[in-house]
């Protein structure tokens, strides 16, 4: 099941860039939460301070405390740990190039170390199943490789292989932005069946994208969160002059 | 117009004539390379072939003055010297590709292993012999095909090294950052991903680094030594193909030259044989997934 | 579809939680890679400490006097290491006069030239060049280059540039000239790849502006190519160089190995540092042979460094960012 995460004081800088200004924020359990804003917000930043993507960066530097469930991630476990429980899948498809269908979404648990074939066999359907990805590919899971799959089939194989180490949280970084209409309304569908069972934190610059799949929506500002809400009142009746400019367009 | 602003006949015709006479020339020079090569292989084709039987493969040399006998021991010592290097060779220098690659991106210390890389590969073959001559051979007192073996080993390293670091930082990052954050350990995801991803030109670099060390002689002549004689022991001298051609070379018996046409042969089989499958499958993408 | 809630923390979850965080195998994997990164530097220092060693005893008995004197004489332990830096020099400088022109020409035709269907066969013929081995090379130029130059090629040059002293005294057919032809033919493919390289570096635009003002072709490689490229050219003659100062066996195999004298013509016999090695180290009469021997390895190693590192850095200078392949 998903877990909540409560965000306290967290900056973070780019060299001497501070990218991220004192965010504070709750996000509840087995919802999807939109995270929107213009490019170069901190929104992206913000989702790889949650998995500790961000400090693979040498010159990125973290301050405040994530608590994701009973952890405090930046305290509590080794950014390896840590990752192991929070799925991300990234802006473009990224499926290994040099593995089948199959190894792919089987890599997370067989890269640490994970051998019992029967239930890998097992975690891989399913994970398929969940990404909605099965019926296209269960006909050639071992011969085909995942970058012959279609951009928007290997974005739902990048979905399956966060899904196979069953994380608490899953974090999307504009999933859909390298995808076509179809593909995005696959992967959004998705997002909606997922919610069930784990918490979503989705990064996107498609206000429709956010209002259609997420509870709740926060809105970035030049580092900082300026408004968070449900995603209805945000669309609806914002609460601060920005987030109004910037959902009717006109920002700027 | 005014008349000194055209260009005049006669400097035009002497502009064409050296552009023609510059392309000609620069023909010309590509067939002049390309001759010598196609004499040095047509000579050894035919040199060789006609030297080749079987008693060349399955025979040690015939005792001096006799004819018969053949390069057997040679190219088994060869075999063994080549497995001793790459064994030293292949890890090691992978191993200091990842570290360039991987940990000391844009570092003053990549820089300088790079360029100490670049001066070791152009330490003399012959250089790298007297060195491990001291080294090992006058220390264990004795000539072996283990300081033949080292003494080939660290040639590989410098190619192997600076392939792999080139093929590995073609890796697109994307890649690392999935590893990443499947919360693969950093080791396994190097080695199971940004490795196996880079692993046809990882290989390509390996093949070139055994392809040069597979003809030196010259660090050989004081450390493996040659033989006459079946050996496997790596703590014995040893015969290798280059060594006996050279000794043959210099023989002043018709049939001990014959054979050394047919070990030039044999040898330039196998390295051309490596050169040319690389090749074949860095263009071909039988191996697939480098980008 | 939709997804069945889970129940239990799943088996792959329970895996992954007992696997424990693995900073320590991280840790050991980068320190080990450091490891061999640094053995490089560990291997040169090796080499450069055992030369220096082994020479000691030379080092000291005949300071510099070593390279500049010619007696060479194992047997009442006088040794001058001059005949032998001479040969060397010699042949290198053959090599390099026959090499280079032609390299360059190789170069132009393959990058600027060429139709497109040959430029990959040809290069990789010249890749061929440089895969066949020194010694057969060396057995290739005893049995079919030295006759040839014996027959046809030294009697011409002796007719035509005889008065200059450089092509006198018996014709022997092997000799520096011999060594510095089969030299020639060996580094063409470095030089030729190199500058082929460095050309290719040089931007189209260069090209286009010197068309567009009514060059011929050859005034566009000349002033927008090889202006543009000459640094990297000179560098990857210098990389040509530190190859030919050291290549052993087919030098060995056709210098004629004599250190009698230092001979002003090139047809005449003589020695380098990397055959005399070659031939004497394992049969050295004294600790002093020896030494002296080991010296001469040295000096070479020292030279073979400096030339080295004068290329390279020539070479980076111009293709900045994508460092050159290894030679």
């Amino acid at each position: 099941m998903g877990v909540g995460i409560e965000v306290r004081n967290l900056n973070a800088w780019y060299g001497a860039n501070h990218t991220l200004q004192d965010i504070n924020l709750h996000i509840p359990a087995n919802q999807a939460t939109a995270l929107i804003g213009p490019s170069g917000c901190g929104k992206s930043t913000f989702v790889r301070c949650l998995n500790r993507m961000h400090e693979t960066n040498p010159i990125a530097k973290v301050t405040g405390s994530v608590r994701i469930g009973e952890i405090d991630i930046y305290s509590d476990a080794s950014p390896v740990e840590i990752r192991r429980r929070i799925g991300m899948v990234f802006q473009r498809p990224n499926p290994f190039p040099t593995m089948s269908i199959y190894d792919n979404v089987a890599s997370g648990l067989r890269l640490n170390g994970f051998r019992n074939r029967r239930v890998l066999d097992e975690v891989v359907e399913r994970s398929l199943i969940h990404a909605a990805l099965w019926d296209e590919v269960k006909g050639d899971l071992k011969k085909k490789s995942g970058a012959s799959l279609s951009g928007g089939q290997q974005q739902r194989l990048c979905i399956a292989r966060a899904l196979a180490v069953d994380p608490e949280v899953l974090l999307m970084d504009e999933p859909a932005s390298a995808l076509d209409p179809v593909s995005t309304s696959k992967i959004e569908d998705l997002i909606f069946q997922l919610k069930a069972q784990y918490t979503i934190v989705i990064v996107t610059h498609n206000m429709q994208q956010a209002a259609r799949v997420a509870e709740r929506t926060g809105f970035f500002l030049n580092g900082k969160l300026v408004e968070f809400d449900s995603t209805h009142k945000i669309f609806t009746n914002p609460g601060d002059k920005r987030t109004e400019d910037y959902i009717t367009g006109r920002f700027g | 117009m005014p008349n000194e602003y055209r260009v005049s006949t006669a400097n035009r015709m002497r502009r064409m004539a050296t552009n023609h006479l510059a392309s000609g020339l620069a023909v010309l020079s590509t067939i002049l390379v390309v001759a010598p090569l196609v004499a040095i292989f047509g000579y050894l084709l035919f040199k060789g072939a006609s030297s080749l039987n079987l008693a060349f493969f399955t025979k040690t040399p015939a005792p001096e003055g006799a004819t018969g006998g053949g390069m057997a021991n040679a190219i088994v010592g060869s075999g063994i010297l080549l497995a001793v290097a790459s064994a030293i060779g292949v890890p090691v220098g992978i191993a200091a590709g990842i570290f360039l690659a991987e940990f000391g991106r844009g570092g003053k210390l990549a820089n300088l292993v790079r360029f100490t890389a670049d001066v070791l590969n152009g330490v003399p073959s012959i250089v790298m012999g007297i060195a491990m001559y001291a080294l090992i051979v006058a220390r264990q007192k004795h000539y072996s095909a283990l300081a033949g073996g080292v003494a080939l080993g660290i040639m590989m390293i410098p190619t192997i090294t600076r392939t792999s670091e080139e093929m590995l930082l073609m890796v697109p990052h994307a890649i690392r950052e999935a590893a990443l954050g499947l919360g693969v350990p950093n080791w396994r995801s190097v080695l199971s991903i940004t490795l196996r991803t880079a692993s046809p030109g990882v290989i390509t670099g390996c093949m070139l680094a055994f392809a040069r060390i597979a003809g030196e002689t010259a660090p050989l002549l004081f450390t493996a030594l040659g033989s006459q004689f079946w050996s496997v022991d790596v703590n014995q001298p040893i015969a290798a193909l280059p060594l006996q051609i050279y000794v043959y070379a210099a023989s002043p018996y018709e049939d001990q030259i014959r054979q050394a046409w047919a070990g030039a042969l044999v040898l330039i089989v196998l390295i051309v044989g490596a050169v040319s499958l690389v090749r074949y499958v860095t263009t071909r993408g039988v191996l697939k997934g480098a980008s | 579809m939709t997804v069945p809630p889970a129940d239990k923390p799943s088996e792959a979850r329970t895996w992954l939680t007992s696997r424990g965080n693995s900073s320590l195998s991280d840790r050991a994997f980068r320190w080990l890679m450091l490891l061999c990164a640094l053995s490089i530097f560990g291997i040169v220092a090796l080499i450069a400490t055992s030369l220096v060693q082994g020479s000691k005893l030379t080092l000291g008995l005949f300071g510099w006097k070593f390279f500049l004197s010619s007696g060479w004489d194992p047997i009442n332990g006088n040794f001058g290491a001059l005949p032998f830096i001479y040969g060397t020099l010699v042949t290198s400088a053959v090599s390099l006069v026959i090499a280079v022109p032609l390299a360059v020409g190789v170069a132009i035709f393959i990058t600027e030239m060429c139709p497109k269907m040959l430029r990959g066969p040809l290069a990789f013929l010249t890749e061929l060049l440089a895969a066949i081995p020194s010694v057969v090379y060396g057995l290739w130029g005893v049995f079919v280059l030295v006759p040839l130059l014996r027959q046809y090629v030294n009697p011409a040059l002796m007719k035509t540039l005889g008065w200059t002293g450089l092509f006198q005294g018996p014709n022997l057919g092997i000799g520096m000239f011999a060594a510095g032809v089969i030299l020639a033919i060996m580094i063409l493919p470095i030089i030729s790849s190199l500058t082929r390289e460095v050309m290719i570096a040089v931007p189209y635009t260069q090209r286009e502006a010197v068309l567009a003002l009514g060059a011929t072709r050859w005034e566009m490689i000349r002033m927008g190519v090889l202006r543009n490229a000459r640094i990297g050219i000179v560098g990857s003659v210098i990389l040509g160089l530190g190859r030919a100062l050291g290549e052993t066996m087919a030098v060995t195999m056709v210098i004629g190995n004599s250190a009698a004298s230092i001979s002003k013509s090139l047809l005449a016999p003589g020695y380098s540092m990397a055959s005399v090695i070659a031939n004497e180290f394992s049969e050295a009469t004294s600790d002093t042979h020896t030494s002296a021997l080991i010296e001469i390895g040295l000096a070479l190693f020292i030279i073979t460094i400096l030339v080295n590192a004068l290329a390279r850095l020539l070479v980076w200078a111009v293709t900045r960012g994508a460092p050159p392949r290894v030679a």
